[in-house]
């Protein structure tokens, strides 16, 4: 497959560039963050994009979505890196929409799909429970009661955690607690008795909560998929979710660099624009070249998601990989080339640098799929 | 060398019985740190204590003449009393741009009388001295600074504005470089003045830094009276003086890492958050990252202390300064990006008890401005390629 955008994926990119840049720039962050918003993104940005679709670009047409693809969202997501707009979308539309399309009953996808589409429900993926991403390492219990389940354990670092109407689970039924078998996933109200949610402020000014459930009742309709199998259902969720993070590190390295080029070609010093020097050309010329790897690996990694491909797994580790890296380099040079202004909070550079870095240790920072990487291709 | 040997004997029993073990932790936040002045909050009596031994004899500037107050302490001796404050891990009882610019730059160019007046409150961390050089329009380019200080007679009058000054609102005391000849070619006519924070027309606003601190300021500076006995050297022969003072400082920023290394290691903190497998760090990427880290921290401090020694010894290459400070600002930058590595999404929580409200994020935040303060890295490589090198020579 060419490694193009088709037509309608460009439109939706330029219209998403569009909205995002004039509705929600990074100085709408700045004002969530300096008012201390409880919500931790605007109410009405979210309703905007909804009224655009994007909650339903993952869903299918069955349920009311418009089933646009992997290679589309990702198209929102990069832009989303450039405006750093903090919105239910990517714990939602991205990771909640897949994980029901993965392993939901016709039931829960008849139920939940059109209520995201709509805008009236959100989700939060609550899996890992330590610093560093372990999809399959779950200590959280999920236990026979009646006939339904009791939940106990807790959960780190849950973006949307805090504000999301439902959470999905991984909870573990049998096995030891890095077991790959017995483990599985649920879906529970945020509200429900036994579920305590302390919310927990990032460097990124965006949401993540802390998570714990002390003998949450829930009903045998509460699972999400067949019972004691959900690590694969898992991983392939957190391929998603990496693959469009790894779109999302693309636009926020695209911007910073941009942002960076652009002071290059206006900053005076020894009487000559600091752009020409070559030493800082040079520095410049790179990032852009390490950009365009990343972009690569990126459209390369949607359009197998799309394509059912199972290249998938190995290229969303590799693409979140890259991103990591490159995301990393960008923020620094990015400061670096800024000098003292480049410090201060006034210039945005600062929340792209944060950002980069929650972004890269979600699901997984570029160490850890560089060794899953290696895993998978048997070294 | 008996005598050395004496020296050091006494220097550890007299550090044992008068170092306060609260002053032999690592130092973690900006406040454990000392910095003197008269707005100076003591964090606990044992800091305030600490500060007073020391600076009574003249320990806080070893090796600064006795006479104003320093501790008249040979090269050898003060490398000695170095290691054995390391041995104990006691904290450096004064912390301040005095100490490691102001200060010596009085030693080496000041008059008697303003050797009289400034150098004893620097050693007794009395005054808090604040650096006024980067200009909105100047920075690495400082040589174009556009400060204006005219000759009123009997004083001078100073117009203009600083960017970046590190602690402005704290400071007492600004070392400030001026422009006195605007005719002559840029380094030719740069003078450098002290002046009182408190006197009229000095205002300063806080500038927030991207770690959410606001340690610097913008300084303006508006027709600031400046008595002419607080002129440093001969004028309009400023600019040697700030390049003197530079090197000093870039010394001090190049070691800014070093002080944190005596804390844990960036493999006890692998170990302790990630773990074992195999008798091998859980995570093999880190493992090796970790390993070159410590390899190029290593080589950093073997190579602060041949260049030490090679200048004990007189020997050694210029512009040595310009490389310590490159290599120890990147390595110190590794190390925090390595922390947070190693703590993963706890090292990026902003706020609550239960990160230390942010601690760690703030600590790595404020690293990326070791490789712009002082000059920036990329300066220092156009001096080690020009000085060093002989690059870009006719
Ligand atoms: C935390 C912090 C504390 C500071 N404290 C003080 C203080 O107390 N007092 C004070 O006076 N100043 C202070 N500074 C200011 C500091 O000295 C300047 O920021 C620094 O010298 C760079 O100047 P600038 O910010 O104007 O950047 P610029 O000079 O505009 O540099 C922008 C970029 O261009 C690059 N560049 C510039 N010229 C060249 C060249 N010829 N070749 C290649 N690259 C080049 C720089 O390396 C940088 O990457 C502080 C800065 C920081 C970050």
């Amino acid at each position: 497959m060419a490694l193009v955008l088709n037509e309608e994926q460009r439109m939706l990119k330029d219209a998403a560039r569009d909205f995002l840049s004039e509705h929600a720039p990074v100085a709408q962050l700045r004002q969530l963050r300096d008012s201390r918003d409880a919500q931790g993104y605007s109410r009405a940005t979210w309703q905007q994009m909804v009224d655009l679709g994007w909650s339903g670009i993952l869903v299918p047409e069955a349920q009311g979505g418009l089933d646009f693809g992997h290679v589309g969202m990702g198209q929102i997501m990069e832009q989303n890196g450039r405006t750093l707009t903090a919105s239910p979308l990517f714990a939602t539309a991205v990771m909640g929409v897949s994980a029901l399309v993965q392993a939901g009953s016709l039931a829960q996808r008849n139920a939940l799909l059109p209520a995201i589409v709509a805008g009236e429900l959100q989700l939060a993926p609550a899996l890992d429970e330590g610093p560093h991403h372990a999809p399959c390492r779950v200590r959280t219990r999920l236990e026979a009661r009646g006939d339904g389940f009791v939940l106990n354990g807790e959960k780190q670092f849950v973006s949307d955690g805090h504000s999301a109407d439902q959470l999905i689970v991984s909870a573990r039924s049998a096995g030891a607690d890095a077991d790959r078998d017995g483990i599985s996933l649920v879906l529970v109200e945020r509200t429900a008795p036994g579920v305590t949610v302390e919310r927990v402020v990032m460097a990124d000014s965006r949401n993540s909560a802390m998570i714990r459930f002390d003998n949450v009742a829930l009903p045998r309709a509460a699972l999400l998929g067949e019972p004691g199998t959900a690590c694969a259902v898992i991983e392939r969720l957190t391929e998603i979710g990496n693959a469009h993070l790894a779109a999302e590190l693309l636009g926020l390295s695209l911007e910073a660099c941009e942002q960076t080029v652009a002071y290059l070609n206006t900053r005076k010093q020894f009487g000559v624009l600091i752009g020409s020097y070559q030493g800082l050309q040079h520095r410049a010329a790179h990032l852009f070249s390490e950009i365009e790897l990343l972009k690569s690996l990126v459209i390369k990694t949607l359009q197998a998601l799309d394509a059912g491909s199972a290249e998938v797994a190995v290229l969303a580790s590799l693409a979140k990989a890259k991103a990591g890296e490159v995301a990393t380099l960008a923020t620094n040079e990015a400061v670096q080339l800024h000098g003292g202004v480049g410090m201060t909070d006034e210039l945005d550079i600062g929340f792209f640098m944060k950002r980069a870095r929650v972004a890269e240790h979600l699901y997984g920072d570029h160490r850890y799929h560089l060794r899953r990487f290696a895993a998978l291709s048997g070294y | 060398m008996p005598d050395l040997e004496q020296f050091r004997r006494e220097t550890r029993i007299w550090l044992e019985a008068n170092c306060p073990l609260s002053q032999r932790e690592s130092v973690v936040e900006f406040e454990d740190r000392c910095w003197g002045g008269t707005k100076w909050k003591f964090t606990s009596d044992d800091q305030k204590r600490w500060l007073e031994v020391m600076a009574a004899r003249g320990w806080t500037a070893p090796d600064w003449p006795a006479e104003y107050g320093g501790g008249g302490l040979n090269k050898e001796e003060t490398k000695i009393l170095r290691e054995e404050m390391n041995r104990i891990n006691a904290r450096v009882p004064l912390f301040s741009m005095g100490l490691s610019m102001i200060g010596p730059a009085l030693l080496k160019y000041g008059s008697e009388a303003l050797k009289r007046q400034h150098i004893r409150n620097i050693v007794e961390g009395r005054i808090w001295w604040c650096q006024g050089y980067s200009e909105p329009n100047f920075g690495s380019d400082l040589a174009g600074l556009q400060t204006r200080c005219e000759d009123k007679g009997d004083h001078f009058i100073v117009n203009g504005q600083k960017v970046w000054t590190s602690y402005a609102d704290r400071a007492d005391w600004m070392f400030c470089l001026v422009r006195t000849d605007p005719a002559a070619v840029k380094h030719a006519g740069i003078s450098l003045v002290l002046f009182d924070m408190n006197t009229p027309g000095v205002t300063t606003r806080p500038i927030r830094l991207i770690s959410g601190k606001s340690p610097f300021c913008e300084t303006f500076l508006d027709d600031v009276r400046v008595e002419k006995d607080q002129l440093v050297g001969t004028l309009n022969k400023g600019w040697e003086l700030a390049t003197y003072l530079l090197t000093h400082e870039r010394e001090m920023i190049g070691s800014i890492g070093q002080s944190s290394t005596s804390a844990k290691s960036l493999h006890d903190h692998a170990v302790e958050q990630i773990g074992l497998a195999g008798g091998a760090l859980a995570d093999s990427v880190l493992r090796t990252d970790i390993a070159r880290w410590e390899m190029d921290n290593r080589a950093f401090e073997l190579t602060a202390e041949r260049i030490t020694d090679e200048a004990t010894a007189g020997q050694g290459v210029g512009a040595a300064s310009s490389m310590l400070k490159y290599t120890g600002t990147e390595i110190n930058k590794r190390r925090h990006e390595l922390l947070v590595s190693i703590h993963g999404q706890r090292a990026l929580a902003w706020e609550g008890d239960a990160y230390d409200h942010g601690l760690m994020a703030t600590q790595w935040l404020r690293t990326k401005g070791n490789s712009i303060e002082g000059g920036t890295s990329e300066i220092q490589l156009n001096i080690i390629a020009k000085r060093i090198l002989g690059l870009g020579k006719e």
